[in-house]
């Protein structure tokens, strides 16, 4: 493999910097957004080699531990942040966090022990890139199903008290919300699946091959790695949804708006 | 019967009320006086609290989607998600359309169409539907002609006699108040009293 020097990468930075200049006069906001964007991904990117480099030097399942449940919380609270209309009080941290927990490390888990077999299984080789990609995706998904839900149960706010009025049960009452929700979440892994290889070569796939693996093995890889996070990010929004759902009515079945924080 | 004891929720506090079978109470109160939140609070649909008893059985002991089958409440404006009629019922086959001015086609009919003189006819048939034990209708005459609003006033008057439910009817309308209830009741800044009928 060909190693890069810090004046190759600065070869690459010439292209954002360029970008940035050219968009001044267009949108002069965006320069300044790229621009921070491009240096926390130098910074950020450089810490976590760093971290990891330190991490397979010392493989205890306690650092390791660590590691995952520090990605947990800063996925946690990305998916807080890109609500807009978000639950109230710990709700609006503990759902998505608890949901991605259930599913990414649970998934991870299997990974690991069932289907990889690593000894040790918790190998941060291994485990700490698997739990990445895994959290990344879920997120993705958790996100856009608690975006979708609160929007439209404040949207159509009107036709579900309607159908409570009538007598209906809260799971009748929300029923093409829901449903609509859990398709908001499984697009974007079911597109990513449906393009994989003739559109887009995936990104774990495209490094093995750059580091020297044999394609065909780095396709093996990349084919688990998909069926794994459509898992995650399939089990993830389901349970962001039980959840969400539990929280949006109460023990008398009202639709408790209320709970949600306003629209910003 | 259902009995309304130190019912208090956003706007109102303390309320009151007896409603007997068979019987129909009017009440009455200038907009915003909180007749539509009395209403909704009985149903169970806004937060509450007080004690609110069907046969003296208190709410609490009863699910809640089996307490909004027999407390049902009509709102002023109907809502229908579905695209045709007949979705939105359980048994169209055993609705009587016909007896509020619809032929038997009515099921099929798209929810789009339909003018807010049918969505509030067919709001009533929906909710009969259910068969409840007391009918809380807010204006469920509002939008509609002479002849309907007679139609919709005969059939709720029936069923009333019919199946000894007891109903609290929201209405402006002084001829209607006459029509239908003997009793009168008005809701004014947070109290209800007792008003005549004529």
């Amino acid at each position: 493999m060909i190693t890069l020097t810090l004046f190759d990468l600065s070869l690459a930075a010439l292209l954002v910097v360029a970008l940035a200049l050219s968009s001044l006069r267009i949108y002069p906001e965006i320069a300044g957004q790229l621009s921070i964007a491009a240096v926390r991904t130098a910074i950020q990117l450089t810490l976590i080699g760093l971290v990891l480099k330190v991490l397979f030097a010392n493989s205890h399942i306690i650092w390791v531990a660590l590691l995952s449940l520090f990605m947990l919380a800063v996925a946690g609270r990305e998916v807080m942040a890109r609500q807009h209309r978000r639950f109230t009080g710990w709700w609006g941290y503990g759902i998505g966090a608890l949901s991605m927990f259930i599913s990414s490390f649970s998934v991870a888990l299997f990974a690991l022990i069932i289907v990889i077999g690593n000894q040790p299984w918790y190998e941060p080789q291994y485990a700490i890139p698997l739990l990445g990609m895994l959290l990344g995706n879920t997120m993705n998904g958790i996100a856009l199903a608690l975006d979708r839900l609160t929007s439209s149960a404040t949207e159509q706010r009107d036709v579900i008290e309607a159908r409570l009025m009538l007598g209906y049960s809260q799971q009748e009452a929300i029923a093409d919300i829901r449903k609509q929700v859990f398709r908001t979440g499984l697009i974007p892994i079911i597109n990513a699946m449906a393009a994989a290889g003739i559109v887009s070569l995936p990104g774990m796939m495209t490094g093995q091959i750059l580091a020297g693996a044999p394609p065909v093995e780095a396709v093996k890889y990349q084919i688990m790695i998909m069926f794994l996070i459509s898992g995650g990010a399939g089990f993830g929004t389901l349970a962001a949804l039980h959840f969400g759902v539990l929280r949006l009515f109460d023990d008398r079945l009202r639709l408790r708006l209320d709970r949600l924080s306003k629209s910003d | 019967m259902l009995t309304v004891e130190h019912l208090s929720c956003a706007v109102l506090q303390d309320i009151s009320l007896t409603l007997r079978d068979a019987q129909t109470v009017c009440l009455s109160g200038a907009s915003g006086s909180g007749k539509t939140r009395l209403l909704r609070a009985i149903a169970d649909l806004d937060l509450n609290s007080g004690k609110v008893m069907l046969d003296g059985v208190v709410r609490e002991a009863i699910d809640p989607c089996h307490w909004r089958r027999q407390v049902a409440y009509l709102p002023a404006e109907s809502r229908w998600w579905a695209q045709t009629v007949g979705e939105h019922f359980r048994n169209p086959a055993d609705v009587p359309f016909e007896r509020l001015g619809f032929d038997g086609q009515v099921t099929a009919w798209k929810v789009e169409r339909l003018s807010s003189g049918e969505r509030q006819r067919l709001a009533v048939l929906r909710v009969l539907e259910n068969r409840p034990r007391v009918l809380l209708l807010d204006e469920p005459t509002a939008n509609l002609d002479a002849l309907s609003t007679q139609r919709v006033e005969t059939l709720l008057m029936e069923y009333i006699t019919q199946e000894k439910a007891a109903c609290l009817w929201v209405t402006h309308a002084a001829d209607q108040i006459q029509r239908v209830a003997r009793e009168r009741l008005l809701l004014e800044d947070s109290q209800l009293r007792l008003a005549a009928v004529a």
